[in-house]
C-alpha cells in the first residue's frame, strides 16, 4: 500500500515534466513499459499491411497453375517453393493473410456486439438471468471447435458461413463476461444515483454500465480475434471451412498434407505466418490487459 | 460433503439437457431444409424424401425433440445415414484412440506444466521465469496441426525415430502403442501445457507472498518442501480449475491432431461424418464429448471440496 502511494506521488510529481517530453522520449517510455504490446502491435501491423497490399510484394497470381513447376523447393523464382499444381506458395501465403484477417476481425467485432447487447439485457433483468445463464452453461459445455464443425456441416462452405460458425460459440462467452460485470456494477452508487435522478434502464445500461465495460471488452476482442484466426485454419484444414479455391492458410496446408514428405515447404510457410499472427494478436491482448489494468 | 456433491451432480442435468436440445436444434436453426442439405448436392427428390423420413424430419418439431431425448434416455443415439450402424457402436469403435491420446496428453501437460510454473514463480523475474512466460504465450498461439507436421518432419521423416502416423491398440503391447502415440500426444499437449504453466505460475505468485510461506522458509525448511507442501497445495485450486476448463481445448485439438496423424479416433469420425453430412453421427459425438467435458468439470468441483473443505456451493 505504502509503496503504491509513493509511486502515485512520484507519478504526480513527474506529471508536469511529462508534458514537456518530446514525442520520441514519450514513445521510448511507452515502449519500455509495454514491450509485449509494442512487439505484438508491430508484428500485427506488418502482417495486416502484408495482407492488404499482397499484390505489391512481388507476388504473382496465387491461383495460377503451372504443372511444369510443381513441387519446386524454395528458390529465387518461388521464394516459398511451389505446390502440387505448380502454384507459388509465397503468393498464396500472402493472399492467405487476407482471409485470416477478415475472419478474425469480423468474428471479434460481431460476437462482441451481439454478446454485449444480450449480456447487458440478461444481466439487468433478474427474471431472464437464471434461465438464460443455464442455457449459456449448456452452450459453453459444447467444445467450440465441435460446435463450429457441426454448423459448417449444415451450411455451405463460404467465408461468410465460417464467420457465422465461429461467432456462435463465442457469443455465450461474451455474454457471461458482460453479465458478470453488469451484476457487480448494478449495485454501484453511480447507478443508484442515476436512478434517483430518474434515468431509465436503457440509459443506465448505455451511459453508465457500457463505458465501464470498454476495457475488458477490448481485451476480450483481441483474444477472440486470435482464436477465430486459429479456428478458421482448423476448419479449413479439416475440409469444413473456407472453400478450397480460396487461398487461406488452412487450405494451403490441407493441400500440402499429402506432400509432407516431398514438399514440406507447402505446410511450413503458411503455418509459420499463422503462428506468428496468432502470437502477435495474443501479445497485443496481454499488453492491453496490463495497460488497461483489466482484472 | 456428500450433500454438496449430490447437489453439483443434479446441477449437471439441466446443462446436459440444454446440450442435447441445442445439438438437435442446430439442424433446424441453420438456413435451408435440413433434409436437402444432408442428402447432399447430387441428391434426387427420392434421396431427399428418404433422408427426411429416416431422420423423422417429417414429424412436428416437438415430437422430433421428444424422440431424440427419449432415445438418449435409452442409450440410443440413432443410426449413421452413411453406414446404417448405430452411432453408439461407431463411437465405441473409435473411443480407444481418442481416450489414449487425450489422457496421455493430459498426463504430459500436467507433469511438465505444473513444475515449470512452480519454478517460474519461485525464480520470478529470472531467465527461467522469462523463458517459461515466452513458452506459455507462444505455446498458446501455436496451431496444433502445424506443430504436428513439424514434429513429424523432424522426428519421423528426417530422423526415422518414430512412425509417421497410425495407431496401435494397447493390446498389441505397450511399446508399439506408445511409439505411435508419443508424437501426437506431445503435439496435443503443448497448448494445454502452456495454459497450465501460466496458471500455476500466477497462482503460486499469489501464494508465495503469504506470511506462512515466509515462516516456512524462515524456520529452515527445504525449498522443495515449502514449494510443494505449503505453497503448491494452497495454489492448486485455480490450477485444477484450468485443467478442467482447458479440457475443451484438448478435445478441440484432438480432432485436428487425429487428422494429422491418421489416428482412428472420434475426431476422424466427426470429420468423416462432416464430409458425408452424416448428421446423426456428428450430433452423437458432440453429445458424448460434451458429456465427458461436463463430467470432468464435475470431478473438478468435487476435487475442490476435497482440497479445500471450506468451500460450499
Amino acid at each position: 500500500m505504502a509503496s503504491s502511494i509513493r509511486a502515485l506521488g512520484a507519478e504526480l510529481a513527474a506529471a508536469p515534466a511529462a508534458e514537456r517530453l518530446s514525442a520520441s522520449d514519450r514513445f521510448r517510455r511507452f515502449a519500455r513499459r509495454n514491450p509485449t504490446l509494442l512487439v505484438g502491435g508491430v508484428v500485427m501491423a506488418i502482417i495486416a499491411v502484408t495482407g492488404v497490399l499482397a499484390p505489391a510484394w512481388w507476388t504473382g497470381d496465387p491461383l495460377a497453375m503451372r504443372p511444369v513447376d510443381r513441387l519446386q523447393p524454395p528458390s529465387r523464382a518461388h521464394w516459398f517453393g511451389s505446390d502440387n499444381f505448380g502454384r507459388d506458395v509465397y503468393s498464396r501465403t500472402l493472399y492467405g493473410a487476407r482471409v485470416s484477417l477478415v475472419v478474425g476481425a469480423s468474428v471479434a467485432l460481431a460476437s462482441l456486439v451481439i454478446g454485449t447487447a444480450l449480456g447487458l439485457v440478461i444481466g439487468f433483468y433478474r427474471r431472464l438471468d437464471t434461465v438464460m445463464m443455464r442455457v449459456m452453461d449448456g452452450l459453453m459445455a459444447i467444445p467450440a471447435i465441435l460446435l463450429a464443425l457441426a454448423l459448417m456441416a449444415l451450411m455451405k462452405g463460404s467465408v461468410r458461413n465460417v464467420i457465422i460458425a465461429l461467432i456462435i460459440p463465442e457469443i455465450p462467452r461474451v455474454i457471461r463476461l458482460v453479465r458478470a460485470s453488469v451484476l457487480s456494477l448494478r449495485e454501484h452508487t453511480m447507478v443508484e444515483g442515476a436512478r434517483a435522478l430518474g434515468a431509465r434502464t436503457p440509459r443506465i445500461l448505455v451511459r453508465y454500465i457500457l463505458p465501464a465495460l470498454t476495457a475488458p471488452l477490448i481485451v476480450q476482442a483481441t483474444y477472440i480475434c486470435a482464436s477465430a484466426i486459429l479456428f478458421e485454419a482448423y476448419l479449413s484444414f479439416l475440409g469444413a471451412g473456407t472453400p478450397p479455391h480460396i487461398p487461406s492458410w488452412g487450405n494451403i496446408m490441407a493441400e500440402g498434407k499429402a506432400y509432407v514428405q516431398l514438399a514440406f515447404w507447402i505446410i511450413l510457410f503458411p503455418g509459420l505466418f499463422l503462428a506468428l499472427t496468432v502470437l502477435a494478436i495474443n501479445l497485443v491482448g496481454d499488453g492491453l490487459r496490463d495497460l488497461l489494468d483489466v482484472r | 460433503m456428500m450433500r454438496e456433491i449430490v447437489r453439483r451432480l443434479l446441477a449437471t442435468i439441466p446443462v446436459m439437457g440444454v446440450v442435447a436440445i441445442a445439438v438437435f436444434a442446430l439442424l433446424h436453426v441453420t438456413p435451408g431444409d435440413p433434409a436437402v442439405i444432408i442428402a447432399g448436392d447430387y441428391a434426387t427428390a427420392d434421396d431427399i424424401a428418404r433422408v427426411r423420413t429416416k431422420l423423422g424430419l417429417d414429424k412436428p418439431f416437438l415430437t422430433q425433440v421428444g424422440i431424440w431425448l427419449g432415445g438418449i434416455a435409452r442409450g440410443d443415439l440413432g443410426a449413421s445415414i452413411y453406414s446404417g450402424l448405430p452411432v453408439t457402436t461407431l463411437i465405441k469403435q473409435r473411443a480407444e484412440a481418442t481416450i489414449s491420446l487425450t489422457l496421455l496428453a493430459m498426463v504430459i501437460s500436467i507433469l511438465i506444466g505444473v513444475p515449470v510454473g512452480v519454478l517460474a514463480a519461485w525464480r520470478r523475474g529470472s531467465w527461467i521465469d522469462r523463458s517459461v512466460m515466452i513458452f506459455a504465450v507462444s505455446g498458446f498461439s501455436m496451431p496444433t496441426f502445424w506443430l504436428g507436421f513439424v514434429l513429424v518432419y523432424v522426428f519421423a521423416i528426417s530422423a526415422h525415430w518414430l512412425p509417421v502416423q497410425g495407431f496401435q491398440s494397447i493390446e498389441r503391447g505397450l511399446w508399439p502403442f506408445l511409439r505411435h502415440l508419443i508424437l501426437p500426444a506431445i503435439t496435443l499437449s503443448l497448448v494445454y501445457m502452456a495454459l497450465i504453466a501460466r496458471m500455476t505460475r500466477a497462482s503460486m505468485l499469489g501464494v508465495l507472498s503469504e506470511d506462512y510461506v515466509r515462516t516456512a522458509f524462515a524456520k529452515g525448511l527445504a525449498p522443495r518442501r515449502v514449494l510443494l507442501r505449503h505453497a503448491l497445495k494452497n495454489a492448486s485450486l485455480p490450477v485444477v480449475t484450468i485443467i478442467g476448463i482447458g479440457f475443451a481445448l484438448l478435445i478441440g485439438g484432438a480432432v485436428v491432431t487425429e487428422s494429422v496423424f491418421a489416428l482412428p479416433g472420434l475426431g476422424r469420425l466427426t470429420v468423416d461424418a462432416i464430409v458425408r453430412r452424416d448428421y446423426p453421427v456428428i450430433q452423437g459425438v458432440i453429445l458424448i464429448v460434451s458429456g465427458v467435458y461436463v463430467a470432468i468439470n464435475l470431478l473438478v468441483d468435487v476435487l475442490y471440496v476435497v482440497l479445500d473443505p471450506r468451500i460450499k456451493y
